[in-house]
């Protein structure tokens, strides 16, 4: 398979190229990156004139649900949401039933994959053993197993002990420790962010210092042990200046942000909206403020979906008995187009999708490399899009931007070569 | 002026001072209505009413269900906790069940912020609020107001202090809301664990002191203590919090001398209110009752498409 990508705007971050060149792909790989780029015999010439060229962007923050909650999302359908997202590589999160915290497990979600999925899908292990908090999984057997970091994700290890032993082993491997901050004490039933909004609404409000604790701890425990802590779907303006504080002092720490907590406050609670109901809350504006300093001065090295698919039954009811959880691939770049030329420009938009996450993973992708794997993700800036859950890949539909009219689109997602997804839709093989 | 413009009764938040008035207005003919022998007007003759409460209640339960057959409605109430609710029946089945059946009003209470309003989202029932979570309780602050209205003439510019524990009230933010519309000076009054954050934002004045919180009010509105907060570390014991906070008369005394004690009960006698309080002429409890009655009457009506001027007698 031959194709030549003509006329983009390309931008890659990690080359320092933003300028108008042409890619030639051949069998899986970027043979040419040049401008005025003429084949013969290419399967496909395609037009990206006015469209954006990009290394394949990278989501290390996704739950796929499968094995065991296939009702919510399964390889195959978040493959595609990802892909229909304008997303080449992704990252499941272990709290699948089974939990991925053995050999066994990773293998089945690489396999399936290997079956199944449209874009490129790696594991991550689980901290615990059963996300039980209490003994440390065989790292090095998740790793041979394909597994690239791991986590606790939505039950953060609460023993500072455990916490410690687990950066130290995981050092030796390099291996990065993803930490969902939360002291489920502060945060206990808790529905929205703690302010003046849980007052107005009448719900137990999550207070930031619910994150921020665990931040202060998990960075002390990086700094003691050297170990590589990258905090999950940061939410405060407390987070970002202890991470802040922290990186100044040399600790090996990292983090993203979601779309949502970039482009929503908790205002929007107000409709009853399950689909606002999600862990860490919506924050007020103060606090996205402060996030977007964060992605300016380099605080906040990547964006991730934390996409979080859920059934309709589990948004369908009382806000109290929702589920957590926004269902984020299909409208990721959207909503973080919305913020460039407000608050940041394209090539940061596009490091904090390829550059970024990649270098929190050690994950060798995020640039367009000559003999390298031709994941590529093209963006129509100009394309003017209602959102639509109906029309989503995932199984989750639950998201609160239904309705909602954006700007700039994913146009093409390449993924090893392969046309995966055009103008939102998936090309089956 | 119709309050029938809007499909459901949820909050005072988003209702007007006038809408707020026009209710209190029409219930002053629903209360010489109940003081009548005869106490049925054929009014909603035909409508259907059900009560689904999903918590416990005595007062407001019953209120509406007196008020709606006094008003001639058909009235029904579902017991849930002897309904399929009980067999998992989801929120959402339970009231379409309810909605096929015919029903014109669904009267919900919910230990959940907002179930009411989802309720309403899915429904074609008019959906009236009696009590989320620690959302609202419309229909409680109107009898309240409509009790404060009849011993002081008016509303505007009173002082009102509510005592208790703010956080975790619903009639709390129904009275802020209602208030605050009238230009009433309204303090808040409850240890800090029990103090509902930034809500300064909503024009209100914190104390912690209860005396510097009732000096010069005209009403003092006493809130149920909940003995469960307790538990949860919110204040160490029920005797400090009467040491603190139970409005007994040695508290009084800077308050104004006709000063109206409120309570939507259920009371704690000796925790958030003395006996003596209580049953004083001062405290208008049981006028509450009554007037909750009035109340519900008119919102019944002047939602099922009443105007102020055809009330039937």
């Amino acid at each position: 398979m031959k194709l030549l990508i003509k006329n983009g705007r390309v931008i890659d971050p990690k080359n320092g190229i933003d300028q108008q060149l042409d890619i030639f792909v051949n069998n899986g790989l970027i043979k040419k990156i040049g401008e005025n780029i003429n084949l013969e015999n290419v399967d496909r010439v395609i037009d990206a004139s006015g469209k954006i060229v990009c290394p394949g962007f990278i989501d290390i923050h996704v739950h796929l649900r499968d094995p065991g909650y296939q009702y919510k999302e399964e390889i195959a359908s978040g493959s595609r949401a990802a892909a229909a997202g304008g997303f080449t590589t992704i990252c499941c999160m272990p709290n699948t039933k089974p939990v991925i915290d053995n050999a066994s497990v990773a293998a089945y979600v690489r396999q399936m994959a290997a079956k199944t999925a449209v874009v490129n899908v790696w594991p991550i292990g689980a901290i615990t053993k059963n996300q039980g908090g209490e003994e440390i999984t065989e790292m090095a057997d998740l790793i041979a197993a394909g597994c690239i970091a791991v986590s606790d994700d939505g039950k953060p290890v609460e023993k500072a002990e455990l916490m410690r032993n687990a950066l130290e082993y995981a050092r030796m491997f390099h291996l990065p420790v993803l930490s969902h901050c939360e002291d489920r004490s502060l945060a206990a039933d808790g529905q929205m962010h703690e302010g003046y909004f849980s007052t107005i609404y009448g719900f137990k409000g999550i207070p930031t210092a619910a994150e921020e604790v665990m931040v202060s701890r998990d960075i002390i425990l990086a700094g003691l042990t050297g170990g590589h802590v990258h905090i999950c779907h940061i939410s405060s303006k407390g987070t970002v200046d202890l991470i802040r504080k922290a990186k100044a002092q040399g600790i090996n720490v990292t983090c993203e942000v979601t779309p949502h907590h970039l482009t929503l406050t908790d205002e929007a609670v107000g409709s009853y909206d399950t689909n606002t109901k999600v862990n860490p809350p919506l924050r007020s504006a103060e606090h996205i403020k402060a996030l977007l300093e964060g992605i300016k001065d380099g605080t906040i090295d990547c964006i991730a979906t934390d996409h979080a698919p859920h059934e309709l039954e589990s948004k369908d009811c009382e806000y109290n008995y929702a589920s957590f959880g926004i269902s984020g691939l299909e409208t990721a770049i959207p909503l973080i187009m919305s913020l460039v030329g407000k608050h940041f420009d394209l090539n940061k938009m596009v490091s904090l999708f390829t550059t970024g996450p990649a270098s929190v993973m050690g994950l060798n992708k995020g640039s367009l490399e000559i003999g390298g794997a031709a994941d590529i993700t093209i963006i129509d800036p100009k394309k003017s899009k209602t959102v639509d859950p109906g029309s989503f890949y995932s199984k989750g539909k639950n998201t609160p931007y239904a309705g909602r009219k954006l700007k700039g689109w994913p146009y093409m997602t390449i993924v090893n070569g392969k046309v995966k997804a055009e103008d939102g839709r998936i090309i089956e093989e | 002026m119709k309050l029938a413009q809007h499909k459901d009764l949820l909050g005072l938040r988003d209702m007007s001072r006038e809408e707020i008035q026009l209710i209190l207005d029409t219930a002053i003919p629903m209360k010489d209505i109940i003081k009548r022998d005869i106490k049925k007007v054929p009014t909603l003759r035909g409508k259907a009413m059900i009560t689904v409460f999903y918590e416990p209640s005595t007062r407001t339960r019953t209120s509406f269900e007196i008020a709606g057959k006094y008003l001639s409605a058909d009235t029904v109430n579902l017991p849930v906790a002897l309904s399929s609710v009980q067999k998992g029946e989801s929120l959402r089945d339970t009231m379409k069940t309810i909605e096929v059946m015919g029903f014109d009003v669904m009267v919900i209470r919910h230990s959940m912020s907002g179930a009411p309003h989802y309720v309403a989202r899915n429904t074609n029932m008019r959906v009236i609020n009696a009590g989320d979570g620690a959302n609202e309780h419309p229909t409680q602050a109107l009898l309240d107001f409509f009790t404060i209205r009849e011993k002081k003439g008016t509303l505007e510019g009173l002082t009102v202090t509510i005592v208790g524990d703010i956080l975790h009230s619903r009639v709390a933010r129904s009275n802020i809301y209602g208030l605050s519309k009238f230009g009433c000076e309204i303090r808040l009054v409850g240890p800090p664990t029990l103090m509902a954050p930034e809500i300064e934002k909503l024009g209100v004045k914190v104390y912690y002191d209860l005396e510097k919180a009732i000096e010069g009010a005209d009403v003092i509105n006493v809130l149920r203590i909940q003995k469960e907060r307790q538990h949860v570390g919110l204040f160490p014991s029920l005797d400090e919090y009467a040491n603190l906070y139970m409005i007994k008369n040695d508290k009084l005394k800077k308050a104004k001398e006709d000063v109206l004690i409120l309570h939507p009960g259920p009371m704690n006698r000796g925790v958030e209110i003395s006996s003596e309080i209580a049953d004083s002429t001062q405290a208008l409890i049981n006028e509450q009752v009554t007037n909750g009655v009035a109340v519900r009457m008119a919102a019944l009506f002047l939602m099922m498409g009443g105007t102020r001027d055809e009330i039937a007698y």
